[in-house]
């Protein structure tokens, strides 16, 4: 198999544990909204609603920045990151 | 100051942009202490702010299409995802949204969600891609990875839709803010609106639209978060409201419990002023089913991933690595006005309805809260209306009504906090409508003279005759989206969700599948985008004149159908016709590598 192809299928493994994650925040978890509201969350909160206005948004704030890094490290591992002269 | 280091200079310059913006408002607080009436306080934050974007603005300018297109693409990491926010966060966000969570609980916090999770979708299908490709706007993408006219010129009509959809309820929105503040005419700011705009893209393009979103965006994150944190350490709610509102949330769901929800008969409703609503729904509880909240935030989801103006931003980051990084920023940018509305619209509710808080109207006799200053000016904003319903002189919770934007613009008053705040907030407002109008004025009007013009008409076209077809575009679009808004034919919520909708039917798969299916050709791309818009537009057609809809299937979500029809149709279309060319494959294979040139050249 080419660099090329490892490259991508590398980059698709990644894509897809991404979006696994994205899944179960953005819309797993609000399958089950109505029974997750009697739990306590975070700060003492109902986890329901900490989801909704605390919890997913972080998540994917981090999940991003997470996705960056692993990205990078994919591409430097098959020398395809940019030069900095780039 | 632009020229040269400028890049290396950002955190120095806006350093020094924010700490006179903070001294402006000490400035300002004194003023009011002097005695300084609260119109000319009002005045004086919405002039100074706009003439600080407009001065941004003139010294941004440039005759390089690099610069004019894609801010010639410098833009570090951290100052782009600022601007994506400002850019994306609109007046709706801004205004609207702690309202919208007030008044429907949970069913409304589908669209926090949706709004930030299409992010993700964002940064890990196209944004790094895009940016590799190396084009100027979204079709340009479409026309050069699908080929021919047809399919550019195709992606300039769903972009046009979806962004025209969206830009008019931005222009209505600045208006509204010039007319309270500035105490004009409604259709007179409007236009006041509109120039105020133009003033930041005109002459600069991309690059005067960048710096001026930045310093935008940190107007409105002061503007918002500055009330939100003062508010709930007057009330004693805790320092640190985001953490700390678990008690004041509890006391909410006691309150409903103990006031009820009571119904309101048909004709004691029709004399509530027009726009305004009561309190119906429950603050913190589940009210929505599972498919109603998921529906509505997969289709804002895949709706954020399919808008121009947010993609456009991606291009003019220095290299892919920053493309991505500056999603991350974006988001996080996004997420600390995000993760306050809640915190504002709880604050603002309980402060409202608990009666043993000095604040609470709930429970008080109906003539004393008519007395009340704040409920006299807001009821002459038509934002607040009381009504004795019962005949029992007490005023009950169903009898109190508001309008969605007093959440914001209201608040800070009701609690008690000098004039000065709520200049602040309209200065917030009108930050956070204008860096929205600019973006999707810019997106339509790129689209038009880039793709359109020069791609297709004209390619000949030398680049100083493009830049002033752009400019004249530009005007065009401002002026066409300021009349519409001068109409006033739909609230500044409705035409926001239909612009997901819209641009998710005709570009959500073709853009994704662009770079993660080779096998996508021409003929797929244009069957998707032409039937993918056409079902979506028809289905709301449809409900909206009294259709039942499919599958929980809302005006609000007819994007989803409008999305499925087009990955079908541009998989069935591409699979019966002949694969993509050789050359074309060998595209999407370098689109796929972060190294190497750009797609397209550095000028095209």
């Amino acid at each position: 198999m080419s660099k090329q192809a490892q490259h991508w299928e590398k980059t698709r493994g990644l894509l897809m544990m991404t979006l696994a994650i994205w899944f179960v925040f953005s819309i797993g978890i609000f399958l089950f909204g109505a029974e997750m509201e009697s739990v306590t969350g975070p700060f003492g909160y109902p986890l329901t609603y900490w989801f909704t206005c605390q919890g997913s948004l972080g998540i994917f704030v981090i999940l991003i920045f997470w996705f960056a890094n692993r990205q990078e490290k994919i591409d430097e591992e098959f020398g395809f990151s940019e030069r900095e002269d780039d | 100051m632009i020229k040269g280091n400028f890049i290396d200079n950002l955190p120095k310059v806006y350093g020094i942009y924010t700490g006179g913006f903070i001294a402006f408002i000490i400035i300002m607080a004194i003023g009011e202490q002097m005695g300084m009436t609260s119109k000319a306080i009002g005045i004086c934050f919405v002039a100074f702010t706009v003439a600080i974007y407009a001065i941004i603005g003139y010294m941004s300018r440039t005759m390089a299409a690099d610069a004019y297109y894609v801010a010639g693409r410098q833009v570090p990491t951290v100052f782009n995802g600022m601007a994506t926010a400002a850019d994306w966060m609109s007046g709706a966000s801004f205004v609207a949204m702690a309202g919208g969570i007030y008044f429907k609980g949970y069913g409304y916090m589908a669209l926090l969600v949706g709004w930030t999770g299409g992010y993700v979708l964002v940064a890990s299908l196209l944004a790094p891609y895009l940016r590799k490709f190396g084009c100027y706007t979204v079709p340009d993408f479409i026309g050069t990875r699908y080929g021919g006219n047809v399919s550019r010129l195709m992606a300039v009509i769903v972009l046009t839709v979806a962004s025209f959809t969206y830009v008019t309820a931005q222009i209505n929105a600045t208006g509204t803010i010039a007319s309270v503040a500035l105490d004009i005419p409604f259709q007179y700011a409007v236009y006041v609106g509109l120039v105020s705009i133009l003033l930041c893209s005109m002459l600069g393009g991309m690059r005067g639209v960048t710096w001026t979103q930045v310093a935008q965006y940190i107007v409105l994150i002061i503007a918002y978060l500055l009330p939100v944190f003062w508010i709930s350490n007057k009330m004693g709610a805790g320092f640190f409201p985001h953490f700390m509102l678990a008690d004041e949330v509890a006391r909410i769901g006691e309150l409903e419990q103990q006031f009820g929800f009571v119904k309101n008969s048909a004709a004691d409703l029709a004399n509530v002023p027009k726009g305004l609503a009561g309190i119906t729904k429950a603050h913190s509880a589940v009210n929505a089913t599972p498919w109603a909240f998921i529906s509505l935030a997969l289709a804002m989801m895949m709706g954020t991933a399919s808008l121009p103006h947010v993609m456009m931003r991606y291009f003019t980051t220095p290299s892919v690595k920053a493309a991505r990084k500056s999603v991350g920023w974006s988001l996080f940018f996004i997420f600390l006005l995000y993760s306050s509305a809640p915190m504002l619209a709880t604050l603002s509710k309980l402060s409202l309805i608990d009666p043993t808080l000095s604040t609470g109207i709930i429970g008080k006799s109906i003539a004393e809260v008519q007395a009340i200053d704040w409920y006299q000016n807001w009821n002459q904003a038509n934002l607040m209306f009381v009504s004795d319903f019962n005949g029992n002189g007490t005023l009950e919770l169903n009898e109190f009504f508001m309008g969605g934007k007093a959440v914001v613009l209201a608040t800070p008053e009701i609690a008690g906090l000098p004039y000065v705040i709520s200049g602040l907030v309209a200065a917030g407002g009108m930050a956070a409508a204008m860096s929205t109008a600019d973006g999707l004025i810019l997106a339509i009007a790129n689209a038009l003279s880039h793709d359109l013009y020069y791609k297709i008409i004209d390619p000949k076209a030398e680049t100083a005759k493009r830049l002033v077809v752009a400019r004249v575009l530009l005007v065009v679009i401002g002026f066409a989206g300021a009349t519409i808004a001068a109409m006033e034919i739909q609230g500044i919520l409705g035409s926001v969700i239909w612009a997901f909708d819209f641009a998710m039917s005709g570009l959500f798969f073709p853009l994704v599948l662009g770079v993660w299916w080779k096998r996508a050709n021409k003929e797929g791309a244009i069957a998707g985008m032409a039937l993918g818009l056409i079902s979506g537009t028809a289905y709301l057609v449809w409900v909206r004149n009294g259709g039942s809809g499919f599958l929980g299937i809302t005006q609000l979500t007819f994007g989803i159908f409008g999305s499925a029809v087009s990955l079908v149709s541009m998989v069935v279309v591409s699979l019966i016709t002949s694969e993509p060319s050789a050359a074309t494959q060998k595209m999407v294979d370098e689109v796929r590598v972060p190294s190497g040139k750009t797609i397209l050249g550095k000028q095209h």
